[in-house]
């Protein structure tokens, strides 16, 4: 039982996953790169960002590049463990197969 | 249990990572071709000094100026060759050419390319000109480790048979010449063929 409680619910979906996958192997990521790699539409992404955030897995800066807007997202030390954990459970359950 | 959602679930994290990191638009071919160039100048700058009328180089004469030019035409050619396939390939793949990590590749390929570049330059002017073909090689193979955190991986590979040719060649300065040609004409082509059969013939 101990290996179920250690997927993250947070993390049980596609977009979510990618989005951890993405910014733990870059430093950051704004919303258009995530946006490309993950081919999710603009609301999709946003529901999800927001749900890591409040999770405390990723943090959000938002900033003006000239006169555009545009949102940065990286990981927090707390997303980090959190994913490896997560990947961690995945494997066992795989191994235990 | 879904375990088979779960290998997916894997399976995906390691590309999205593997993508949204890594420039991996590189193509083979332009290592073979630029192979082929390093030879063919090679070829010609060997050609020029052996029928000159001393048969060996000297610093300051037209034939120096001939090889150098050699030299600059062979890299200026190979760039382009590889901008081009490149992006030929980066287009079909449907990737961009301009990109957070085709930028970051370019940029750690060139950090240690262009201080070696200015190194050699320096030490030109200095009249001490027996290790150019060995610092070229090892700054090279340099520029290629630096680059390959980003890129394909095989390039490393490529990079630090560079910088082994490199010191090796730093020990007998006189057949820098012979080991300038293994390194940057055989090695490309070696290493070209092997990308290419490894990575772009396999998507056709």
């Amino acid at each position: 039982m101990s290996i179920i409680t250690n997927i993250n619910k947070v993390f049980d979906h596609r977009i979510r996953l990618g989005i951890m996958s993405i910014l733990m192997v870059n430093e950051y990521a704004d919303f258009n790169m995530l946006k490309e790699l993950l081919g999710a539409t603009d609301g999709n992404l946003a529901s999800h960002t927001k749900a890591l955030e409040k999770a405390e897995y990723i943090s959000v800066e938002k900033q003006f590049i000239g006169r555009k807007p545009n949102t940065r997202y990286s990981t927090t030390k707390l997303g980090r463990v959190a994913f490896n954990k997560h990947i961690e459970a995945l494997e066992k359950l795989i191994n235990k197969q | 249990m879904e375990s088979k959602n779960y290998l997916q679930d894997i399976t995906e994290i390691k590309n999205l990572m593997h993508k949204s990191s890594r420039f991996i638009s590189l193509s083979g071919l332009s290592g073979i071709l630029a192979g082929i160039y390093a030879l063919i100048g090679a070829a010609a700058a060997y050609y020029i000094v052996t029928n000159s009328s001393r048969g060996y180089l000297i610093l300051d004469g037209t034939i120096y100026k001939i090889c150098m030019a050699i030299l600059v035409g062979v890299a200026a050619l190979s760039i382009a060759t590889g901008i081009f396939l490149t992006t030929k390939k980066a287009k079909k793949n449907g990737e961009k050419i301009w990109d957070n990590s085709s930028k970051r590749l370019l940029i750690n390929f060139l950090i240690p390319l262009v201080t070696g570049g200015i190194y050699i330059l320096i030490i030109l002017n200095q009249e001490r000109y027996g290790h150019t073909a060995a610092l070229m090689l090892i700054f090279y193979g340099l520029a290629l480790i630096s680059a390959s955190k980003y890129s394909l991986g095989d390039i490393r590979y490529l990079g630090l048979t560079e910088i082994i040719l490199g010191l090796i060649c730093a020990f007998y300065p006189s057949y820098g010449f012979w080991f300038w040609v293994i390194g940057f004409g055989f090695m490309h082509i070696f290493y070209g063929t092997l990308m290419h059969f490894k990575y772009d013939r396999k998507k056709e």
